[in-house]
C-alpha cells in the first residue's frame, strides 16, 4: 500500500516529466516551424526595404517600410547606378500565366479521355501506353529537351507559346493522367451500367455521369498541374526566347542583371512565388490527395 | 465486389464498341510520340562525335563516346556528386521528414495549421527558392552570414567554397523536398490502424519499441514511395545547383544534368552531352521501373483489400 506522501511525489514526478515531454514538443515544433517560413518571412520583409536598409548590419527587423521595389517592377523601370533600366518581369508573370493555364487545358482536354480508357478498358497497348507515359515523368527533361532545342532552333518554334504548351505536357499530362485514372477506378461503374441500359451511348455515359463523378479528382489534378507548370524552370530555360520566358527564368536572369538591386530582386521573388502560394493556401485539401498521386490511397 | 465494363461482356463487343479505348487515348499518344522523336534523337547523337562549332568533325563513333566518358575523371566525378547529393538529400529528408511527421501526428488544430504552414515550400518554385537562399547566405549583408558570424564562425563563404557549396545546396534542396515527406508519412501515419497502438499502450510497451516494431514496419510502403519518388527527383537535379553555383566553384558540384547542359551549351559537345544524359537515363530507368512495379502492386493489394 502507498502512502499518501509517496503518492504524492510519484504525482508530481509524472507531472513534471509530462510538462518536460510537452516543452520539448512545442521547443521542437517552433524550430521546425522557423526554419521551413523564416526564409519566406525575410525576404518577404527584404522586398519592403531599400537597399541601404537592407546593406545595414547589423540587420534589423525595424525599418521603414517602402514600396518603391514593388514599383519599379510595375513600372518597368528601375534605378540602377548607371541610369534606368528595363524591367520586363511584367511580361515573364503574364507568360508565367498563360504557359500554364494553357498547359493545364490542353493537359485535361487529352488526359481525361485517356484516363477513363485506362481505367474502364482492358485494351491491348493500354497499360504499355499508360506505362510509357508515366515514365516519361521519371526521365531526364534534358534528354528530349536537348534536341528539342536544336529542333525548335531549325524551325523556328522558341518564339511560339504553343509550342512551349506541347513541351509543358511532358510534365502535365502525366500527372493528370494518374491522378485522373484513379479516380474514375474508384467510381463505381454500376452507375454507368444502368445509365447505359437506359439507351444512353458510351459518349453520354462519360460526359453526365463518369467526368461529374470524378470532379474532386480533376480539380486536384489541375491544380497540381498548374503548380508544376508554374514552378518549372528547365523546360523554359532551354526552349523558350526571351519573349516567352515565364517567371523562373526571368527572375534568375534578373538577378544577373540588375547586381546588386537586392530589394527588387526580393520583390521579383515575392512576385512570383505569391500566386502559387495563395493558390496553395486556398485548395489545400486537393494538394495532399494530388500529391501523394494516389499512391497512399487505400 | 468491383465488377467492370472489362469484364462484363461474354460475346465479342462490334469492332465500333472495341475501337472506343484507343479512340479516346488516341490524343495523349499522339503528344507521346511527338516526344520519342527527340528522344531517339538523343540516343542517335550520343553513338557520334558532334561538336557543333566542329560541323566537319561529325561523325558516327558507335560506343566510342561511352569508353571516352567511362576513363575520363571528370565524368567519375559526376557519377559521384551525383549519388553523394541524392544519398544526402533522401536520407536527411527521411529522418527529418519521419521526425516531424510524429511530432505532427496527432490530428489537433494547431497540428493541422502547422502542417499546412508547412507546405508552402514545397510550393516555391525551387529555382526561386535557390533564390531566396542566396539572398540570405550573401556574404556581405545576408542574415545567414551575419547569424553564423555571431556564432564565432567567420569567412563562412556558402555555395562560394568548394568545401562547404554541396552543404549549401543540401541544405536548399532540404528546405524545398522535406515537406514532401512529411506530407506523405503524415497522411501514411494518420491511415494506419488504431488498435495496435492501443493494445501496447495498454501493455506498458516502451515507445522505442513501439516505434521500431510496430509503427516503422507498417509505414514501411509509404517509406518506399516516399524515397523513390525523392531518388528520382535528386538524382536528376538541376534547378537548385543550376540556380546556385551553376555546378560550381570550379567542377565541385557538376552532377549529371548540369554537366549535360554545360558541355551542350559551353562546350557545344552534343556527342558528350547526349551521352551523359543516356548514363543518368539508364540509372532512372531502374529506379522508376521498379518504383512502378512496386506501387502498382501496392495498388492491387489495397483496392484487393477494399474490394473484398
Amino acid at each position: 500500500m502507498n502512502s499518501p506522501a509517496i503518492m504524492q511525489t510519484v504525482f508530481d514526478k509524472t507531472r513534471i516529466a509530462d510538462l518536460l515531454t510537452t516543452a520539448g514538443y512545442a521547443l521542437a515544433l517552433t524550430a521546425v516551424v522557423l526554419f521551413f517560413l523564416f526564409p519566406i518571412f525575410w525576404v518577404l520583409l527584404m522586398s519592403f526595404q531599400t537597399n541601404a536598409d537592407i546593406l545595414r548590419t547589423p540587420p534589423s527587423l525595424f525599418f521603414s517600410p517602402t514600396l518603391s521595389n514593388y514599383a519599379a517592377i510595375f513600372a518597368g523601370k528601375m534605378e540602377t547606378s548607371t541610369g534606368t533600366q528595363d524591367i520586363t518581369f511584367l511580361r515573364n508573370l503574364g507568360n508565367s500565366a498563360l504557359l500554364s493555364s494553357l498547359s493545364v487545358l490542353l493537359a485535361l482536354a487529352l488526359g481525361v479521355p485517356a484516363a477513363y480508357a485506362f481505367a474502364r478498358y482492358q485494351f491491348r497497348l493500354g497499360e504499355d501506353i499508360a506505362f510509357t507515359l508515366l515514365s516519361f515523368r521519371f526521365a531526364p527533361p534534358l534528354l528530349v529537351l536537348l534536341p528539342m532545342a536544336l529542333y525548335f532552333g531549325q524551325l523556328g518554334l522558341n518564339d511560339s507559346y504553343w509550342s512551349l504548351v506541347w513541351v509543358y505536357q511532358l510534365i502535365v499530362l502525366p500527372l493528370v493522367l494518374w491522378i485522373i485514372r484513379g479516380y474514375f477506378e474508384d467510381i463505381n461503374p454500376d452507375i454507368e451500367h444502368a445509365y447505359r441500359l437506359d439507351g444512353n451511348g458510351w459518349g453520354a455515359t462519360f460526359l453526365k455521369i463518369a467526368i461529374p463523378l470524378a470532379r474532386p479528382g480533376i480539380a486536384a489534378a489541375a491544380l497540381l498541374a498548374f503548380i508544376f507548370a508554374w514552378n518549372n524552370f528547365i523546360f523554359a530555360l532551354v526552349l523558350a526566347s526571351a519573349a516567352k520566358q515565364p517567371v523562373t527564368v526571368g527572375a534568375l536572369l534578373f538577378v544577373t542583371g540588375s547586381g546588386i538591386q537586392y530589394g527588387y530582386i526580393a520583390a521579383a521573388t515575392v512576385l512570383s512565388v505569391a500566386p502559387i502560394l495563395a493558390l496553395a493556401l486556398f485548395l489545400q485539401r486537393h494538394l495532399v490527395e494530388g500529391l501523394s498521386l494516389g499512391a497512399v490511397k487505400g | 465486389m468491383r465488377s467492370r465494363l472489362k469484364s462484363r461482356p461474354l460475346s465479342k463487343p462490334p469492332l465500333r464498341a472495341r475501337l472506343v479505348p484507343y479512340l479516346l487515348s488516341l490524343p495523349a499518344l499522339l503528344v507521346c510520340i511527338g516526344i520519342l522523336v527527340p528522344f531517339a534523337t538523343a540516343v542517335y547523337y550520343s553513338t557520334q562525335r558532334y561538336i557543333i562549332t566542329l560541323p566537319f568533325t561529325r561523325g558516327f563513333i558507335g560506343f566510342g563516346q561511352y569508353a571516352d566518358l567511362f576513363t575520363d575523371r571528370a565524368f567519375w566525378h559526376t557519377v559521384q556528386i551525383s549519388l553523394l547529393y541524392t544519398a544526402l538529400t533522401v536520407g536527411l529528408e527521411l529522418v527529418l521528414g519521419l521526425a516531424i511527421a510524429l511530432l505532427l501526428r496527432r490530428s489537433t488544430l494547431i497540428n493541422n495549421i502547422i502542417s499546412v504552414a508547412l507546405m508552402l515550400p514545397l510550393m516555391v518554385a525551387p529555382v526561386i527558392a535557390t533564390l531566396m537562399w542566396k539572398l540570405m547566405t550573401d556574404p556581405s549583408y545576408g542574415i545567414l552570414s551575419y547569424l553564423i558570424s555571431l556564432a564565432g564562425i567567420d569567412g563562412f563563404r556558402w555555395a562560394a567554397a568548394p568545401s562547404t557549396a554541396l552543404f549549401t545546396v543540401v541544405l536548399v534542396d532540404i528546405w524545398v523536398y522535406t515537406p514532401f515527406m512529411i506530407i506523405l508519412l503524415l497522411a501514411g501515419l494518420r491511415s494506419l490502424p488504431t488498435q495496435p497502438f492501443e493494445a501496447a499502450q495498454l501493455d506498458g510497451v516502451p515507445k522505442t519499441f513501439v516505434f521500431f516494431r510496430i509503427t516503422l514496419p507498417m509505414l514501411t510502403p509509404y517509406i518506399i514511395t516516399a524515397c523513390l519518388f525523392r531518388m528520382l527527383d535528386s538524382i536528376q537535379q538541376f534547378d537548385i545547383i543550376y540556380g546556385m553555383t551553376k555546378g560550381g566553384p570550379g567542377d565541385t558540384l557538376k552532377v549529371f544534368q548540369v554537366q549535360a547542359y554545360v558541355e551542350f551549351y559551353i562546350a557545344n559537345n552534343v556527342g558528350r552531352s547526349a551521352a551523359v544524359l543516356m548514363v543518368l537515363w539508364v540509372i532512372t530507368f531502374i529506379i522508376s521501373n521498379y518504383f512502378i512495379k512496386y506501387w502498382l502492386k501496392l495498388r492491387r493489394r489495397t483496392h484487393g483489400i477494399s474490394a473484398e
